[in-house]
């Protein structure tokens, strides 16, 4: 039976799985204890627990268990990245390396690195939503410290040449970050074999709860030092002072472990579902645009332009189908999306986005129904829409005056 | 964003959806906005003896887009040019409760209704 609304923005948050949820609740009341209280077996048990979580991601990402550092998520994660090593290294040089289709928890803090007198350089990224090597290749300099590069994109789910670009990282001596949010659980992640010597993730993306995650900060060849944001009790090696939030990193440890388990099986089940729902819209619309790299891109990841008709009124033409789209009236700027915006999409398609994020509870019924409700309110759409008309008509919409506003 | 229940009324069920002959005399067509702002909207109106008989739009644009050219066509039909050339955005911003992000939708609406007429005048001047 096919339950309304369907959710279908995995890449905003996912719910819980409930086998997390199992094993958070005890950490909440009987095994209560502060992972840091060192005499008692309320603390062992908490550092047991926390111990276990460690484990279970250092063997989803082939990290050493020392090398997590936990954090309320990638957000943090990304901030403690940046200025960490910007204050660790500004002695070494001043010069940050990112691109422009980053997450705005890396453009954000980079901007605010710039006022304090860094030089950050954006890398372009080709139609297909990827950053080219040999652009990156040439804007090192001797000054550069750091390159930021995400895993997948969060809008169009491209994957970037992370184990190319760690490997120009390495032989320049360069720190490389890579903000993995949307990739850790979903891709098979090796950190030595990537050349990720900082790499944020977050418990949310992949069925944990929220306002957990990790970064990852590489020990050997090379030991990565960072200069802590939070002053305090010297946890997590001095990177990250708080009190450890027990129950959420048991959450993070076991979403980890289910997502190793099956993620292999997942995404084979997540990639029919993905293009069937992509070839059931694109065989009965016309002039419909897939944006970023077709095939470099995650499994649960759908990202289509709709020419002619406006994002927004396109979701409330699906209300009961939760997406997200690229329209600027669906944002809080009023400016388009700008990853979409990025890959040369013009403003008028960036408006006319949907993206689709499929998950672990989406089922094959739910696909058919949102394609299905997806042709339906298109066509209504472009029925009411004067360009669709137009262009039917054989206007040439680049060739209009057009009263911007 | 929540919208009120007449843009969702409008959304819904457009008033006056569609297209008159942009060829006849008695046509004025109105088309305002841009594709890259993401809302362009078409009115048309058909009048004869100075009154609006019969009104139609297009529009590309989110919900309250939609609903203000839906709306505008609901309140020209029946009246006499001036009439409508007197119809503010403010009074859709009312009707349709639009948010302060929103209200460019109204604006846009006005011109339209303003653009149609001048089109007629334009056409039947000679």
């Amino acid at each position: 039976m096919l339950k309304l609304p369907v959710y279908m923005d995995y890449h905003s948050t996912t719910p819980v799985d409930p086998r997390v949820l199992e094993t958070m609740l005890p950490y909440f009341s009987e095994k209560f204890g502060n992972a840091a209280s060192k005499n008692h077996s309320f603390g062992w048990n908490a550092e047991d627990a926390v111990a276990k979580a460690r484990e279970q991601i250092a063997q989803l990402i082939s990290c050493n268990t020392k090398e997590i550092v936990f954090t309320s998520g990638a957000t943090e994660s990304n901030n403690l990245s940046l200025k960490g090593v910007a204050g660790m290294y500004r002695e070494k040089g001043n010069h940050i390396i990112t691109a422009v289709t980053e997450h705005k928890a890396i453009l954000d803090t980079t901007k605010r690195l710039e006022k304090e007198g860094f030089e950050v350089t954006y890398l372009p990224v080709g139609a297909d939503g990827l950053i080219d090597l040999e652009t990156l290749k040439a804007a090192i300099t001797p000054q550069t410290i750091l390159i930021s590069i995400m895993l997948a994109n969060n809008e169009i789910g491209v994957i970037q040449p992370v184990a190319e670009i760690g490997k120009i990282a390495k032989e320049k001596g360069i720190i490389f970050h890579c903000d993995a949010a949307q990739g850790v659980g979903k891709i098979p992640v090796n950190v030595d074999e990537m050349g990720i010597d900082l790499m944020s993730f977050s418990a949310h993306k992949i069925y944990g709860p929220k306002g957990v995650g990790g970064l990852y900060v590489r020990r050997k060849k090379p030991r990565v030092r960072l200069s802590a944001m939070m002053d305090g009790g010297g946890h997590e090696r001095g990177m990250r002072s708080g009190t450890l939030n027990v129950p959420s990193i048991v959450g993070l440890g076991e979403a980890c472990a289910i997502c190793e388990t099956e993620m292999e099986q997942e995404n084979l089940r997540l990639a029919e579902m993905r293009n069937k729902l992509q070839n059931h819209i694109m065989s009965e619309l016309d002039e419909v645009y897939l944006n970023g790299h077709p095939e470099k891109r995650l499994a649960q990841n759908l990202n289509i332009s709709f020419a002619y008709v406006e994002g927004e009124s396109l979701m409330m033409g699906l209300k009961e189908i939760a997406l997200s789209s690229g329209s600027a009236c669906t944002t809080a700027t009023l400016e388009p999306s700008y990853v979409l915006r990025a890959l040369g999409v013009g403003s008028d398609l960036a408006h006319s986005s949907l993206r689709f994020g499929l998950g672990r509870f989406t089922t094959h019924e739910e696909i058919d129904y949102v394609g299905k409700r997806v042709v339906e309110a298109v066509n209504r759409l472009r029925e009411m829409s004067p360009l669709y008309e137009m262009a039917k008509e054989g206007i040439d919409l680049k060739s209009v005056q057009w009263t911007e506003h | 964003m929540a919208y009120s229940d007449k843009v969702i009324d409008h959304y819904s069920n457009p008033r006056n959806m569609g297209s008159l002959d942009k060829k006849d005399k008695d046509v004025g067509t109105g088309i305002v906005g841009a594709p890259e702002c993401g809302d362009v909207m078409k009115l048309q109106l058909k009048i004869s003896g100075g009154v609006i008989e019969d009104a139609r739009f297009k529009t590309f644009g989110c919900g309250s887009a939609i609903a203000s050219s839906s709306l505008a066509t609901e309140w020209v039909k029946g009246k006499t040019i001036d009439e409508a050339f007197q119809i503010k955005n403010t009074e859709i911003v009312n009707e349709l409760n639009l948010p302060p992000v929103k209200i460019h939708c109204s604006v846009l609406a006005e011109d339209a209704i303003k653009a149609a007429i001048s089109d007629y005048k334009k056409k039947n001047e000679a």
